[in-house]
Protein backbone atom coordinates (compact mmCIF):
# COMPACT_ATOMS: atom_id res chain seq x y z
CA UNK A 1 0.00 0.00 0.00
CA UNK A 2 1.44 3.48 1.01
CA UNK A 3 0.28 6.51 -0.24
CA UNK A 4 0.31 6.84 -4.07
CA UNK A 5 1.89 9.58 -5.29
CA UNK A 6 1.52 9.12 -8.97
CA UNK A 7 -2.06 9.85 -8.31
CA UNK A 8 -1.36 12.60 -6.34
CA UNK A 9 0.77 14.33 -9.27
CA UNK A 10 -1.50 14.39 -12.02
CA UNK A 11 -4.52 15.54 -9.29
CA UNK A 12 -2.53 18.84 -8.45
CA UNK A 13 -3.59 20.23 -12.04
CA UNK A 14 -6.90 18.81 -11.99
CA UNK A 15 -8.02 19.92 -8.71
CA UNK A 16 -6.42 23.29 -9.76
CA UNK A 17 -8.89 23.81 -12.34
CA UNK A 18 -11.71 23.42 -9.44
CA UNK A 19 -10.27 25.94 -7.36
CA UNK A 20 -10.41 28.43 -10.00
CA UNK A 21 -14.09 27.72 -9.95
CA UNK A 22 -14.17 28.11 -6.04
CA UNK A 23 -12.41 31.09 -6.28
CA UNK A 24 -14.35 32.10 -8.89
CA UNK A 25 -17.44 31.56 -6.78
CA UNK A 26 -16.57 32.53 -3.83
CA UNK A 27 -15.25 36.06 -4.94
CA UNK A 28 -18.64 36.71 -6.66
CA UNK A 29 -20.33 35.52 -3.57
CA UNK A 30 -18.11 37.86 -1.34
CA UNK A 31 -19.05 40.94 -3.89
CA UNK A 32 -22.60 40.27 -4.11
CA UNK A 33 -23.16 39.06 -0.04
CA UNK A 34 -20.69 41.41 0.92
CA UNK A 35 -23.22 44.92 -0.88
CA UNK A 36 -26.23 42.61 0.00
CA UNK A 37 -24.81 42.81 3.42
CA UNK A 38 -24.77 46.44 4.09
CA UNK A 39 -27.45 47.25 2.05
CA UNK A 40 -29.41 44.78 4.68
CA UNK A 41 -27.62 45.73 7.89
CA UNK A 42 -28.09 49.85 6.99
CA UNK A 43 -31.90 48.64 6.36
CA UNK A 44 -32.05 47.19 9.64
CA UNK A 45 -30.55 50.53 11.53
CA UNK A 46 -33.11 52.89 9.10
CA UNK A 47 -36.02 54.03 10.03
CA UNK A 48 -37.79 52.00 7.65
CA UNK A 49 -39.74 49.74 9.80
CA UNK A 50 -41.05 47.39 6.85
CA UNK A 51 -37.76 47.21 6.08
CA UNK A 52 -36.49 46.60 9.47
CA UNK A 53 -38.74 43.17 10.07
CA UNK A 54 -37.71 42.09 6.39
CA UNK A 55 -34.38 41.88 7.50
CA UNK A 56 -35.17 40.21 10.39
CA UNK A 57 -36.79 37.85 8.92
CA UNK A 58 -34.22 37.21 6.29
CA UNK A 59 -31.63 37.14 8.97
CA UNK A 60 -33.10 34.23 11.18
CA UNK A 61 -34.08 31.99 8.35
CA UNK A 62 -30.09 31.96 7.09
CA UNK A 63 -29.20 31.69 10.64
CA UNK A 64 -31.49 29.08 11.70
CA UNK A 65 -31.55 26.50 8.33
CA UNK A 66 -28.83 24.12 7.23
CA UNK A 67 -26.90 26.29 4.66
CA UNK A 68 -26.88 22.72 2.41
CA UNK A 69 -30.80 23.41 2.99
CA UNK A 70 -30.79 26.90 1.43
CA UNK A 71 -28.71 25.83 -1.73
CA UNK A 72 -31.07 23.32 -2.66
CA UNK A 73 -33.75 25.66 -1.74
CA UNK A 74 -32.30 28.13 -4.37
CA UNK A 75 -30.99 25.63 -6.97
CA UNK A 76 -34.49 24.06 -7.37
CA UNK A 77 -36.25 27.51 -5.80
CA UNK A 78 -34.92 29.35 -9.38
CA UNK A 79 -36.73 27.25 -11.91
CA UNK A 80 -40.32 27.40 -10.10
CA UNK A 81 -39.60 31.10 -10.74
CA UNK A 82 -38.81 30.69 -14.31
CA UNK A 83 -34.98 31.12 -14.02
CA UNK A 84 -32.74 29.04 -15.54
CA UNK A 85 -29.52 29.79 -14.48
CA UNK A 86 -27.33 26.41 -14.37
CA UNK A 87 -25.81 25.38 -11.45
CA UNK A 88 -22.83 27.72 -11.49
CA UNK A 89 -24.83 30.77 -10.91
CA UNK A 90 -27.55 29.25 -8.67
CA UNK A 91 -24.72 27.97 -6.22
CA UNK A 92 -23.58 31.97 -6.29
CA UNK A 93 -26.01 33.02 -5.66
CA UNK A 94 -27.41 30.35 -2.57
CA UNK A 95 -23.89 31.77 -1.31
CA UNK A 96 -24.32 35.31 -1.43
CA UNK A 97 -28.00 34.62 -0.10
CA UNK A 98 -26.41 33.08 2.78
CA UNK A 99 -23.18 35.56 3.32
CA UNK A 100 -25.45 38.66 3.14
CA UNK A 101 -27.13 37.67 6.55
CA UNK A 102 -24.43 36.72 8.29
CA UNK A 103 -22.77 40.54 7.03
CA UNK A 104 -25.66 42.39 7.92
CA UNK A 105 -25.25 41.43 11.33
CA UNK A 106 -21.68 42.26 11.19
CA UNK A 107 -23.13 45.92 9.73
CA UNK A 108 -26.01 46.43 12.07
CA UNK A 109 -23.75 45.67 15.32
CA UNK A 110 -20.43 47.96 14.34
CA UNK A 111 -22.15 50.37 12.70
CA UNK A 112 -24.61 50.77 15.66
CA UNK A 113 -21.69 51.30 17.97
CA UNK A 114 -20.12 54.25 16.42
CA UNK A 115 -20.30 56.77 19.71
CA UNK A 116 -23.68 58.53 19.88
CA UNK A 117 -22.08 62.40 19.68
CA UNK A 118 -21.36 61.32 15.91
CA UNK A 119 -24.74 60.99 14.97
CA UNK A 120 -26.12 63.79 17.58
CA UNK A 121 -23.24 66.22 16.01
CA UNK A 122 -24.86 64.83 11.89
CA UNK A 123 -28.42 65.24 13.15
CA UNK A 124 -27.44 69.27 14.69
CA UNK A 125 -26.19 70.49 11.20
CA UNK A 126 -29.81 68.72 9.77
CA UNK A 127 -28.91 65.31 8.49
CA UNK A 128 -31.73 62.94 8.23
CA UNK A 129 -31.22 59.44 9.31
CA UNK A 130 -30.12 57.71 6.57
CA UNK A 131 -27.57 60.56 5.13
CA UNK A 132 -26.22 60.14 8.87
CA UNK A 133 -26.08 56.43 8.30
CA UNK A 134 -24.10 56.53 5.08
CA UNK A 135 -21.99 59.28 5.38
CA UNK A 136 -21.00 59.45 8.70
CA UNK A 137 -21.66 56.11 10.70
CA UNK A 138 -20.51 53.50 8.07
CA UNK A 139 -17.47 55.23 6.61
CA UNK A 140 -16.11 54.75 10.23
CA UNK A 141 -17.19 51.17 10.44
CA UNK A 142 -15.21 50.17 7.55
CA UNK A 143 -12.39 49.04 9.97
CA UNK A 144 -13.44 47.51 12.65
CA UNK A 145 -15.55 45.53 10.60
CA UNK A 146 -12.94 43.82 9.08
CA UNK A 147 -11.99 41.02 11.28
CA UNK A 148 -15.46 39.98 11.47
CA UNK A 149 -16.18 40.27 8.05
CA UNK A 150 -13.08 38.37 7.10
CA UNK A 151 -14.33 35.35 9.55
CA UNK A 152 -17.64 35.19 7.39
CA UNK A 153 -15.60 35.47 4.01
CA UNK A 154 -13.16 32.59 5.49
CA UNK A 155 -16.50 30.24 6.18
CA UNK A 156 -18.15 31.06 3.10
CA UNK A 157 -15.22 29.89 1.30
CA UNK A 158 -15.56 26.51 3.28
CA UNK A 159 -18.92 26.36 2.77
CA UNK A 160 -18.92 26.63 -1.26
CA UNK A 161 -17.44 22.93 -0.74
CA UNK A 162 -21.16 22.17 -0.58
CA UNK A 163 -22.00 23.31 -3.93
CA UNK A 164 -20.38 20.00 -4.45
CA UNK A 165 -24.17 18.55 -4.50
CA UNK A 166 -25.52 20.31 -6.91
CA UNK A 167 -22.83 19.05 -9.37
CA UNK A 168 -20.85 22.36 -9.02
CA UNK A 169 -17.25 21.66 -10.64
CA UNK A 170 -15.52 23.27 -7.46
CA UNK A 171 -12.78 22.23 -5.86
CA UNK A 172 -14.45 19.64 -3.40
CA UNK A 173 -16.58 17.75 -6.67
CA UNK A 174 -13.15 18.01 -8.82
CA UNK A 175 -11.58 15.98 -5.67
CA UNK A 176 -14.51 13.18 -5.62
CA UNK A 177 -14.48 12.88 -9.37
CA UNK A 178 -11.02 12.03 -9.46
CA UNK A 179 -11.76 9.65 -5.95
CA UNK A 180 -14.28 8.19 -8.61
CA UNK A 181 -12.05 7.65 -11.01
CA UNK A 182 -8.63 6.32 -9.28
CA UNK A 183 -10.13 5.01 -5.78
CA UNK A 184 -7.04 7.42 -3.95
CA UNK A 185 -9.78 8.79 -1.46
CA UNK A 186 -6.66 9.73 1.32
CA UNK A 187 -4.54 11.51 -1.18
CA UNK A 188 -7.03 13.44 -2.87
CA UNK A 189 -9.10 14.89 0.87
CA UNK A 190 -5.49 15.72 1.90
CA UNK A 191 -4.79 17.43 -1.48
CA UNK A 192 -8.23 19.28 -0.88
CA UNK A 193 -7.49 20.18 2.80
CA UNK A 194 -3.90 21.91 1.56
CA UNK A 195 -5.58 23.73 -1.11
CA UNK A 196 -8.78 24.53 1.10
CA UNK A 197 -6.06 25.72 3.24
CA UNK A 198 -4.24 27.94 0.91
CA UNK A 199 -6.82 30.02 -0.32
CA UNK A 200 -8.18 30.67 3.69
CA UNK A 201 -4.75 31.62 4.34
CA UNK A 202 -4.37 34.12 1.33
CA UNK A 203 -7.79 35.65 2.20
CA UNK A 204 -6.69 36.22 5.75
CA UNK A 205 -3.59 37.79 4.96
CA UNK A 206 -5.20 40.09 2.50
CA UNK A 207 -7.77 41.49 4.60
CA UNK A 208 -4.84 42.21 7.26
CA UNK A 209 -3.61 43.99 4.70
CA UNK A 210 -6.75 45.96 4.09
CA UNK A 211 -7.43 46.00 8.16
CA UNK A 212 -3.83 47.71 8.15
CA UNK A 213 -3.87 50.42 5.20
CA UNK A 214 -7.47 51.35 6.18
CA UNK A 215 -6.70 54.33 8.39
CA UNK A 216 -7.82 54.39 12.48
CA UNK A 217 -8.73 57.95 12.74
CA UNK B 1 -30.33 93.29 26.19
CA UNK B 2 -29.25 94.36 22.58
CA UNK B 3 -31.16 97.26 22.20
CA UNK B 4 -34.05 97.77 19.56
CA UNK B 5 -33.96 94.07 18.44
CA UNK B 6 -36.84 91.87 18.52
CA UNK B 7 -37.17 87.78 20.06
CA UNK B 8 -35.51 85.47 18.29
CA UNK B 9 -36.39 82.50 20.61
CA UNK B 10 -39.00 82.17 23.03
CA UNK B 11 -39.47 79.23 25.37
CA UNK B 12 -42.13 79.01 27.54
CA UNK B 13 -42.67 76.17 30.28
CA UNK B 14 -40.25 73.92 28.96
CA UNK B 15 -40.21 70.57 31.19
CA UNK B 16 -38.44 67.06 30.86
CA UNK B 17 -38.21 64.23 33.07
CA UNK B 18 -35.46 61.41 32.60
CA UNK B 19 -37.55 58.12 34.10
CA UNK B 20 -39.43 59.45 37.02
CA UNK B 21 -36.96 62.73 38.10
CA UNK B 22 -38.24 65.87 36.57
CA UNK B 23 -35.08 67.37 35.72
CA UNK B 24 -36.33 70.99 33.94
CA UNK B 25 -39.47 72.01 35.52
CA UNK B 26 -41.15 74.39 33.59
CA UNK B 27 -38.11 76.40 32.58
CA UNK B 28 -38.94 80.18 30.35
CA UNK B 29 -36.63 82.90 28.98
CA UNK B 30 -36.50 84.97 25.69
CA UNK B 31 -33.31 85.49 23.72
CA UNK B 32 -33.29 88.59 21.58
CA UNK B 33 -31.80 88.30 18.09
CA UNK B 34 -28.11 89.43 18.17
CA UNK B 35 -27.93 88.54 21.79
CA UNK B 36 -25.67 86.09 24.18
CA UNK B 37 -27.23 84.63 26.30
CA UNK B 38 -25.38 83.26 28.67
CA UNK B 39 -26.54 80.10 30.82
CA UNK B 40 -25.26 79.57 34.51
CA UNK B 41 -25.43 76.85 37.03
CA UNK B 42 -24.63 74.06 38.95
CA UNK B 43 -23.84 70.86 37.66
CA UNK B 44 -26.88 68.65 36.83
CA UNK B 45 -29.14 71.82 37.43
CA UNK B 46 -30.40 71.06 33.63
CA UNK B 47 -28.40 73.08 31.05
CA UNK B 48 -27.24 70.69 28.83
CA UNK B 49 -30.68 69.03 29.01
CA UNK B 50 -32.19 72.70 27.72
CA UNK B 51 -29.97 73.24 24.91
CA UNK B 52 -30.94 69.78 23.63
CA UNK B 53 -34.28 70.15 24.07
CA UNK B 54 -34.31 73.22 21.94
CA UNK B 55 -32.51 71.45 18.94
CA UNK B 56 -34.55 68.31 19.67
CA UNK B 57 -31.97 66.05 20.51
CA UNK B 58 -34.15 65.17 23.60
CA UNK B 59 -37.77 65.33 22.70
CA UNK B 60 -39.00 67.73 25.43
CA UNK B 61 -42.14 66.60 27.53
CA UNK B 62 -44.23 69.95 27.54
CA UNK B 63 -43.57 73.46 27.15
CA UNK B 64 -43.68 75.87 23.54
CA UNK B 65 -40.56 76.69 22.22
CA UNK B 66 -40.24 79.20 18.98
CA UNK B 67 -38.12 80.39 16.77
CA UNK B 68 -39.17 83.61 14.87
CA UNK B 69 -42.67 83.19 14.72
CA UNK B 70 -41.75 79.36 13.99
CA UNK B 71 -43.01 76.64 16.79
CA UNK B 72 -40.52 74.05 17.02
CA UNK B 73 -41.42 70.82 16.49
CA UNK B 74 -45.06 70.57 15.28
CA UNK B 75 -47.11 72.37 13.05
CA UNK B 76 -49.89 74.50 13.92
CA UNK B 77 -53.09 73.48 11.64
CA UNK B 78 -54.95 76.80 10.87
CA UNK B 79 -58.16 74.98 10.72
CA UNK B 80 -58.25 73.46 13.74
CA UNK B 81 -55.22 75.26 16.07
CA UNK B 82 -54.50 71.43 16.87
CA UNK B 83 -51.18 70.82 16.84
CA UNK B 84 -49.44 67.99 14.38
CA UNK B 85 -45.97 66.52 14.67
CA UNK B 86 -43.84 67.57 11.98
CA UNK B 87 -41.96 65.01 9.62
CA UNK B 88 -38.50 63.71 9.84
CA UNK B 89 -37.30 65.94 7.21
CA UNK B 90 -39.33 69.14 8.49
CA UNK B 91 -37.32 68.64 11.92
CA UNK B 92 -34.31 68.26 10.04
CA UNK B 93 -34.85 71.22 8.71
CA UNK B 94 -36.03 72.97 12.35
CA UNK B 95 -33.25 71.29 13.68
CA UNK B 96 -30.42 72.53 11.39
CA UNK B 97 -31.55 76.60 12.49
CA UNK B 98 -29.79 75.59 15.81
CA UNK B 99 -26.11 75.80 15.36
CA UNK B 100 -24.83 72.86 18.32
CA UNK B 101 -21.09 73.08 19.75
CA UNK B 102 -20.70 70.30 21.71
CA UNK B 103 -18.62 69.98 25.11
CA UNK B 104 -16.38 67.20 23.31
CA UNK B 105 -16.25 69.00 19.72
CA UNK B 106 -17.98 65.10 17.84
CA UNK B 107 -15.82 66.10 14.53
CA UNK B 108 -16.31 63.51 12.31
CA UNK B 109 -12.99 61.79 12.28
CA UNK B 110 -12.99 60.58 8.58
CA UNK B 111 -13.01 63.15 7.36
CA UNK B 112 -10.98 66.27 7.17
CA UNK B 113 -11.21 69.71 8.64
CA UNK B 114 -12.21 71.31 5.28
CA UNK B 115 -14.89 68.09 4.87
CA UNK B 116 -16.21 68.30 8.19
CA UNK B 117 -17.71 71.72 7.30
CA UNK B 118 -18.93 71.37 3.85
CA UNK B 119 -20.60 67.69 4.30
CA UNK B 120 -23.12 69.55 5.79
CA UNK B 121 -23.65 72.42 2.78
CA UNK B 122 -23.03 70.12 0.16
CA UNK B 123 -25.31 67.24 1.62
CA UNK B 124 -28.22 69.11 3.45
CA UNK B 125 -28.04 72.27 1.75
CA UNK B 126 -27.90 71.18 -1.34
CA UNK B 127 -24.80 73.07 -2.44
CA UNK B 128 -22.29 71.83 -5.04
CA UNK B 129 -19.77 70.36 -3.99
CA UNK B 130 -17.34 72.68 -5.28
CA UNK B 131 -19.89 75.81 -3.48
CA UNK B 132 -19.65 73.59 -0.53
CA UNK B 133 -15.78 73.55 -0.28
CA UNK B 134 -15.65 77.38 -1.08
CA UNK B 135 -17.54 77.96 1.72
CA UNK B 136 -16.26 75.48 3.89
CA UNK B 137 -12.84 77.40 3.08
CA UNK B 138 -14.68 80.69 4.34
CA UNK B 139 -15.73 79.42 7.19
CA UNK B 140 -12.13 77.79 8.74
CA UNK B 141 -10.42 81.06 7.90
CA UNK B 142 -13.08 82.82 9.81
CA UNK B 143 -11.97 80.64 12.97
CA UNK B 144 -8.22 80.98 12.17
CA UNK B 145 -7.52 77.46 11.02
CA UNK B 146 -7.34 78.44 7.16
CA UNK B 147 -3.56 76.32 7.34
CA UNK B 148 -5.06 72.99 8.49
CA UNK B 149 -7.59 72.49 6.16
CA UNK B 150 -6.52 69.24 5.03
CA UNK B 151 -5.60 67.75 8.48
CA UNK B 152 -8.24 65.32 10.05
CA UNK B 153 -9.00 65.57 13.64
CA UNK B 154 -6.87 63.57 15.61
CA UNK B 155 -3.96 66.08 14.03
CA UNK B 156 -5.57 68.88 15.62
CA UNK B 157 -5.50 70.73 19.09
CA UNK B 158 -8.49 70.40 21.43
CA UNK B 159 -8.74 73.73 20.78
CA UNK B 160 -8.28 74.02 16.52
CA UNK B 161 -10.96 70.50 16.90
CA UNK B 162 -13.40 73.45 19.00
CA UNK B 163 -12.85 75.70 16.20
CA UNK B 164 -13.35 73.98 13.48
CA UNK B 165 -16.98 72.60 14.97
CA UNK B 166 -17.45 76.09 15.18
CA UNK B 167 -16.88 76.72 11.31
CA UNK B 168 -18.80 73.82 10.43
CA UNK B 169 -21.69 75.35 12.68
CA UNK B 170 -21.75 78.57 10.95
CA UNK B 171 -21.89 76.43 7.16
CA UNK B 172 -24.84 76.16 7.87
CA UNK B 173 -26.20 79.64 8.19
CA UNK B 174 -27.53 78.74 11.58
CA UNK B 175 -30.40 81.43 13.01
CA UNK B 176 -28.44 80.82 16.23
CA UNK B 177 -25.57 78.60 17.99
CA UNK B 178 -26.32 76.86 21.21
CA UNK B 179 -22.10 76.38 22.86
CA UNK B 180 -22.37 73.50 25.74
CA UNK B 181 -19.41 74.07 27.74
CA UNK B 182 -17.31 74.75 24.46
CA UNK B 183 -13.93 75.25 26.55
CA UNK B 184 -13.99 73.10 29.47
CA UNK B 185 -12.59 69.83 27.84
CA UNK B 186 -9.85 71.79 26.69
CA UNK B 187 -6.56 72.25 28.43
CA UNK B 188 -5.91 76.19 30.00
CA UNK B 189 -3.77 76.98 27.31
CA UNK B 190 -6.66 76.70 24.92
CA UNK B 191 -9.17 78.14 26.20
CA UNK B 192 -8.45 81.79 24.65
CA UNK B 193 -8.50 80.88 21.41
CA UNK B 194 -12.31 79.21 21.12
CA UNK B 195 -13.43 82.14 23.30
CA UNK B 196 -12.08 84.42 21.41
CA UNK B 197 -13.55 83.01 18.22
CA UNK B 198 -17.38 83.20 20.29
CA UNK B 199 -16.56 86.87 20.99
CA UNK B 200 -15.78 87.88 17.25
CA UNK B 201 -19.04 86.51 16.69
CA UNK B 202 -20.86 88.00 19.25
CA UNK B 203 -19.11 91.07 18.11
CA UNK B 204 -20.81 90.11 14.50
CA UNK B 205 -24.37 90.33 15.76
CA UNK B 206 -24.49 86.10 15.84
CA UNK B 207 -27.53 84.87 18.32
CA UNK B 208 -25.60 82.93 20.53
CA UNK B 209 -26.91 80.41 24.03
CA UNK B 210 -23.71 79.49 25.58
CA UNK B 211 -23.54 77.61 28.55
CA UNK B 212 -20.04 77.67 30.26
CA UNK B 213 -18.45 78.10 33.81
CA UNK B 214 -15.85 80.82 32.48
CA UNK B 215 -17.32 83.65 34.24
CA UNK B 216 -15.01 86.33 33.17
CA UNK B 217 -15.97 85.59 29.24
CA UNK B 218 -19.81 85.77 30.88
CA UNK B 219 -19.36 89.06 32.46
CA UNK B 220 -17.46 90.77 29.43
CA UNK B 221 -19.24 89.16 26.49
CA UNK B 222 -23.05 88.18 27.88
CA UNK B 223 -25.46 90.83 27.13
CA UNK B 224 -27.69 88.45 29.31
CA UNK B 225 -26.78 85.84 32.25
CA UNK B 226 -30.00 83.46 33.08
CA UNK B 227 -28.87 81.37 36.63
CA UNK B 228 -30.27 77.38 37.18
CA UNK B 229 -30.58 75.43 39.63
CA UNK B 230 -32.47 71.54 40.55
CA UNK B 231 -33.88 71.92 37.05
CA UNK B 232 -35.66 75.90 37.86
CA UNK B 233 -34.27 79.19 36.72
CA UNK B 234 -33.28 81.01 39.72
CA UNK B 235 -32.85 84.74 38.13
CA UNK B 236 -31.67 86.61 34.66
CA UNK B 237 -30.72 89.76 34.28
CA UNK B 238 -27.55 91.76 32.91
CA UNK B 239 -24.19 90.37 34.17
CA UNK B 240 -23.48 93.89 36.01
CA UNK B 241 -26.33 92.78 38.32
CA UNK B 242 -26.25 88.93 38.43
CA UNK B 243 -22.65 89.04 39.24
CA UNK B 244 -22.31 92.53 40.98
CA UNK B 245 -25.53 92.23 43.42
CA UNK B 246 -26.86 88.20 42.64
CA UNK B 247 -30.41 88.34 44.28
CA UNK B 248 -31.00 84.68 45.17
CA UNK B 249 -29.31 82.79 47.96
CA UNK B 250 -28.41 80.05 45.04
CA UNK B 251 -26.90 82.34 42.96
CA UNK B 252 -24.49 83.76 45.81
CA UNK B 253 -23.47 80.54 47.24
CA UNK B 254 -23.07 78.83 42.99
CA UNK B 255 -21.00 82.02 42.24
CA UNK B 256 -18.68 81.72 45.43
CA UNK B 257 -17.97 78.56 44.40
CA UNK B 258 -16.80 78.95 41.04
CA UNK B 259 -15.02 82.13 41.57
CA UNK B 260 -13.02 80.86 44.36
CA UNK B 261 -12.21 77.38 42.49
N1 LIG C 1 -30.34 60.90 28.95
C1 LIG C 1 -30.46 61.01 30.29
N2 LIG C 1 -31.00 60.03 31.01
C2 LIG C 1 -31.14 60.13 32.36
N3 LIG C 1 -30.75 61.19 33.06
C3 LIG C 1 -30.19 62.22 32.41
C4 LIG C 1 -30.01 62.18 30.98
N4 LIG C 1 -29.43 63.33 30.59
C5 LIG C 1 -29.26 64.05 31.72
N5 LIG C 1 -29.72 63.40 32.81
C6 LIG C 1 -29.71 63.90 34.19
O1 LIG C 1 -30.32 65.17 34.21
C7 LIG C 1 -29.67 66.02 35.14
C8 LIG C 1 -29.32 67.33 34.47
O2 LIG C 1 -28.35 67.07 33.49
P1 LIG C 1 -27.70 68.18 32.59
O3 LIG C 1 -26.65 67.47 31.81
O4 LIG C 1 -28.74 68.91 31.86
O5 LIG C 1 -27.04 69.13 33.68
P2 LIG C 1 -25.98 70.28 33.47
O6 LIG C 1 -26.54 71.47 34.14
O7 LIG C 1 -25.63 70.41 32.04
O8 LIG C 1 -24.74 69.74 34.30
P3 LIG C 1 -23.17 69.87 34.02
O9 LIG C 1 -22.74 71.23 34.49
O10 LIG C 1 -22.59 68.79 34.88
O11 LIG C 1 -22.95 69.65 32.57
C9 LIG C 1 -28.47 65.27 35.66
O12 LIG C 1 -28.79 64.79 36.95
C10 LIG C 1 -28.32 64.13 34.72
O13 LIG C 1 -27.84 63.00 35.39
MG1 LIG D 1 -23.88 70.00 30.93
Amino acid sequence: MGIDWESIEMAIPLLAVGAMTTLKISSLAMVIGGIGGIVLGLVSLSHWRAGRWFVRGYVDFVRGTPLLIQIFLVFFGLPVLGLRLGEFWAGTLALSFNCAGYVAEVVRGTVGSVEKGQTEAARSIGMTHGQILVYILLPQSLRPMIPALTNDLVTLVKNSSLLSVISVYELTRSGQAIIAARFVPFEIFALLAIYYYVIVSALTYASRLVERRLPSW
Amino acid sequence: MVSGSKPLLTVEGLSKSFGDRQILKSISFTVMDGETFVLIGPSGSGKTTVLRCLNRLEVPDAGDIRLGDEPVGYRLVAESHTREALSEAALARQQRQFGFVFQRFNLFPHLTALDNVAVGPHRVLGLSKAQALERAATELERVRLGAHLAKRPSQLSGGQQQRVAIARALAMRPRLILFDEPTSALDPELVHEVLDVMRALAAEGMTMIVVTHEMSFARQVANRVMVMADGLVVEEGPPERIFGEPRDARTRQFLTHVLNR
